[in-house]
């Protein structure tokens, strides 16, 4: 009876649109977020995340839009993240459809964010999102690992480890852990990084970033991973999420 | 047949749009509404509930939905709650440190769980009760939860009620109440709203049984 590892399909959403191309032929539009989700809930995704890369406010009311019609047909836990600055910006989420909501750069420049969004809704909507990566230039953290900013582009200087942990106390319910080192190479999750920061919080993790086979998944759960999260090999049918699952079994990792 | 009448309550908790999806897909005639005299008349009402007990009690008692569900069940009409509309059913809530008096339909107390990784989120499976009509053809499903609270224990019911309450346990650190089927009030733990198919059925189980009353 113990909680099943999560399978999460990431799609990048701006205006309303899925962004990085998604290549599949049965799909009647496959830019449109709605249909890709439910194709994932089909294929047995146990949660759908939205990342809202628009770049004006205008460009997000779609996004509103989008996670609004995809609840009226998807029926898994449904997470949005990207450009979410202040708790009005999680409220209109909220209302819109979405159970989870992300947070990244604006709790970084302002970290009682977190604390503000866990005492309004509760802890269990909120999923810190750390986009961290392995200290080369720059002063070294205590953990190796630094947060950054701008898509992996910008170091902070910021241990990853260190915040996660706070982000924690003050509040975050989930970590969403992406690894922009990993990111885009299929070589495997970063699997050291995931367990330094399994070690410090006891809410969930999300392993992000690095996916390209099947067994990667299972060794991101072994690692303490309560849940595992793809974009491009979903979107490009290396493997579907039903294969993830399969293998997630037959390594005896319970799944749904 | 006329579908039958539901009405989720709507006192600003809870993700009462998908509930509201959820119970059409399933076939209900639903309707989003506080007003006392359409949650008193409908065939079934649910109450949503996300965040902390006490806030979630100040909203229900914001829209007199603890008069509107006690009268109600004093009737015999069915009332359905969901995650921390659960949970105000039980006696009182600790959250924090700070104690919260529930609805009291059922005795004992919410409180942390006690688990290596809290929140319990996820997909997690039940041990049903015996008979249960909510679980019935579900009854091996993955069902969706999000919480950090739950009744970790179900006291016996004063009174010699004739019929005892028929409990679902599942397991996070130790045993939980995962839903309770008490003649008019059902309730879960988990989100049935957010359970995909399994949810749905569990659903529909409940919508048929509004109609066999």
């Amino acid at each position: 009876m113990a909680v099943a590892v999560r399978v999460i399909p990431c799609l990048d959403v701006d205006a309303g649109r899925v962004v990085k191309g998604v290549n599949f032929a049965d799909l009647r539009d496959a830019g449109d977020p709605v249909e890709l989700a439910r194709r994932y809930d089909a294929e047995g995704a146990d949660e759908i995340t939205f990342l809202d890369v628009s770049a004006s406010s205008g460009d997000r009311q779609t996004t509103y839009d989008v996670v609004g019609r995809t609840a009226e047909e998807v029926f898994v836990p449904l997470t949005v993240g990207g450009g979410v600055r202040s708790t009005e910006d999680v409220d209109r989420l909220l209302r819109a459809g979405a159970d989870k909501v992300g947070v990244n750069t604006a709790a970084i420049a302002r970290p009682d964010l977190v604390q503000e969004i866990a005492q309004r809704f509760g802890s269990q909507v909120l999923v810190l999102s750390v986009d961290a990566r392995r200290v080369v230039d720059g002063p070294p953290t205590p953990s190796g690992y630094e947060v950054t900013t701008h898509g992996g582009r910008q170091g902070t200087g910021i241990d990853a480890v260190t915040w996660a942990r706070q982000a924690v106390e003050l509040g975050a319910g989930e970590v969403l852990l992406n690894s922009m080192d990993a990111d885009g190479t299929t070589a495997g999750f970063d699997l050291e990084m995931l367990a330094a920061v399994r070690e410090v919080v006891a809410v969930p993790l999300i392993a992000s970033g690095g996916a390209g086979t099947p067994e990667h998944f299972v060794a991101a759960a072994r690692a303490g991973a309560d849940a595992l999260l793809a974009a491009s090999v979903f979107h490009f049918g290396v493997m579907t999420v039903a294969d993830v699952k399969q293998h997630l079994r037959d390594a005896g990792i319970p799944v749904r | 047949m006329t579908s039958p009448s539901v009405v989720v309550l709507d006192y600003g908790f809870g993700n009462v749009r998908s509930a509201v999806r959820a119970l059409e897909r399933v076939g209900a005639e639903v309707e989003l509404t506080a007003d006392p005299h359409a949650a008193a008349e409908a065939d079934g009402l649910v109450v949503p509930g996300v965040g902390a007990f006490a806030s979630v009690m100040t909203g229900l008692r914001a829209v007199r939905g603890d008069q509107i569900i006690d009268r109600r069940l004093a009737g015999g009409r069915p009332v359905l709650g969901i995650c921390v509309g659960m949970q105000v059913m039980f006696g009182a809530g600790e959250e924090h440190g700070v104690h919260t008096e529930g609805l009291g339909e059922w005795p004992g107390v919410v409180d942390r769980l006690d688990a290596p990784v809290v929140p319990h989120m996820g997909w997690a499976t039940v041990s049903p009760a015996e008979g249960s009509v909510l679980f019935d053809g579900v009854e091996d499903e993955y069902f969706y939860f999000v919480h950090s609270y739950a009744a970790r224990s179900f006291p016996p019911l004063g009174g010699g009620r004739l019929t005892p309450p028929s409990v679902t346990w599942a397991t996070h650190g130790g045993p939980f109440v995962a839903a309770v089927e008490n003649g008019p009030l059902a309730a879960t733990q988990f989100h049935p709203e957010k359970s995909g198919d399994a949810g749905a059925h569990l659903l529909t189980n409940w919508v048929r049984s509004l109609k066999e009353r």
